[in-house]
């Protein structure tokens, strides 16, 4: 018994070494199906917070509203359509669980903000999910620091309805939870009030380091 | 004290039809809840990791609240069982748990030796009340349960660890869950393929004719001093 209690706290204090070499090993011999099932093939765990994965309606929009000078209602194909940013970036779980190497494709959010004219007493972004219940929220400088993108594309596709398709943001450095799901509208506002996750406990400091990155992105 | 007492674990003596109390009341409650609860965290652990189940259940924050308080509930059963009075019976089988024999270790060659192929039928030494797969068992199950306990909290409770431990209790969490149903799976069809071991669990009692093919050893303990 005092053996498996020890190994329990070496996995505890290692596994993360373990865990990456264990969805090297997976990879390695192509094992989808089963990588699939076991833990350690370094997989999203998908969370929904709602009866299920909501289904995104058929006249879908993303609505840029609040203290803007032009409110945006923009379809899929709007978005697509503005100058798209590619990043691959590790999607970090506060949890601890991490997806290594994932590719965004999607447009700047400052440079969404620019579009429909932030008024300048707007200093923060709430965002609100067509599921009805998620939320989440960025300050401008925020947005800029790390150059969040709302997205389309992921993982070489168009996003799916479990990973939040057909829109969703996606925040470099910051954990998991920012990238809120299922994006629907986008809100200038005057501060960043707590989202979803920030509400049930997650920390409102979200940089995974603990700090924003030294250098600002351009 | 009349014929039928059964306030021991063993009273042969005074056993009506030959029967032999092998759990008393309070180690199948125990028993029995925790097997709820474990149900209960396999379905919700189920529900929080694997994306078709996810798409049926949803509610996150309810599954994982039911999870955590069925895993911190999880060593309730078995610290009442064995406090007090009624605990007697559950704390003398621990005992038996803890205790290794010369017979368990010839028991375990025999295993290994059948499985090989060296030996066409397995030995039956004299083992005690369990057997060493049910010690074995037994290790794993309170080992494991503290781990996982350890590792949930952790889970839960993270802010102030750094972001690899999370990392390590997640994969340990994960993992060890894994081991779990599998041993689990493996508990239950061993009962069901010893339908008397498995009323036992329901009734208490097992024939003297059971416990002399496979517990030769615990008949002849000395019976339980009141």
């Amino acid at each position: 018994m005092l053996s498996v209690l020890g190994l329990g706290a070496l996995g505890t204090l290692f596994g993360s070494h373990v865990q990456a070499g264990i969805s090297g090993l997976l990879n390695s011999v192509h094992a989808n199906g089963l990588a699939s099932v076991l833990p350690g093939g370094g997989q999203f765990t998908i969370y929904t917070v709602t009866n299920g994965y909501p289904a995104a309606p058929a006249d879908y929009r993303l609505r840029v509203g609040g203290l803007v000078e032009r409110p945006l209602s923009l379809s899929l194909g709007d978005l697509q359509s503005l100058p798209a940013t590619h990043l691959t970036r590790d999607f970090q779980c506060v949890t601890g669980w991490v997806v290594s190497g994932v590719h965004w494709v999607g447009v700047r959010l400052s440079d969404l903000a620019d579009h429909a004219g932030v008024q300048p007493s707007a200093r923060a972004f709430r965002f609100t999910s067509f599921d009805g219940v998620y939320t989440e929220s960025l300050t401008l400088e925020q947005a800029r620091q790390t150059g969040a993108i709302v997205a389309y594309s992921m993982l070489g596709a168009p996003i799916t309805r479990e990973h939040g398709g057909p829109v969703r943001l996606y925040v470099p450095d910051m954990f998991g939870y920012k990238a809120i799901k299922w994006l629907s509208g986008i809100e200038l506002v005057t501060q960043a009030p707590p989202g979803y996750w920030e509400q049930n406990g997650y920390p409102v400091n979200a940089w995974i380091s603990g700090q924003p990155p030294a250098a600002p992105k351009v | 004290m009349s014929a039928t007492q059964v306030s021991t674990d063993r009273a042969p003596e005074s056993s009506s039809r030959g029967l032999v109390l092998r759990f008393d009341g309070v180690e199948r409650a125990v028993h029995w809840l925790n097997a709820s609860l474990f149900l209960i965290l396999v379905g919700t652990g189920a529900a929080l990791y694997f994306t078709p189940l996810i798409a049926l259940v949803g509610r996150r924050r309810l599954v994982e609240e039911i999870h955590l308080y069925a895993g911190l509930a999880l060593p309730l059963p078995v610290l009442l069982g064995l406090a007090g009075r009624w605990g007697r019976a559950l704390r003398r089988d621990i005992g038996r748990f803890n205790r290794w024999s010369e017979a368990d270790l010839e028991w375990l060659h025999g295993l290994v030796d059948t499985a090989s192929g060296r030996r066409r039928s397995a030995v039956r030494p004299a083992l005690g009340k369990f057997n060493p797969g049910q010690k074995l068992n037994a290790a794993f199950v309170a080992g494991g349960g503290l781990v996982m306990l350890g590792t949930g909290s952790l889970l839960r409770w993270y802010e102030p660890f750094p972001l690899s431990w999370r990392a390590g209790a997640t994969f340990v969490h994960n993992w060890l869950a894994v081991l779990f149903v599998l041993v689990i799976v493996g508990h239950i069809s061993l009962a069901l393929a010893d339908r008397e071991a498995l009323r036992s669990m329901f009734g208490g009692r097992v024939s003297r004719g059971w416990a002399a093919r496979h517990a030769p050893a615990w008949l002849e303990e000395p019976a339980d001093r009141p």
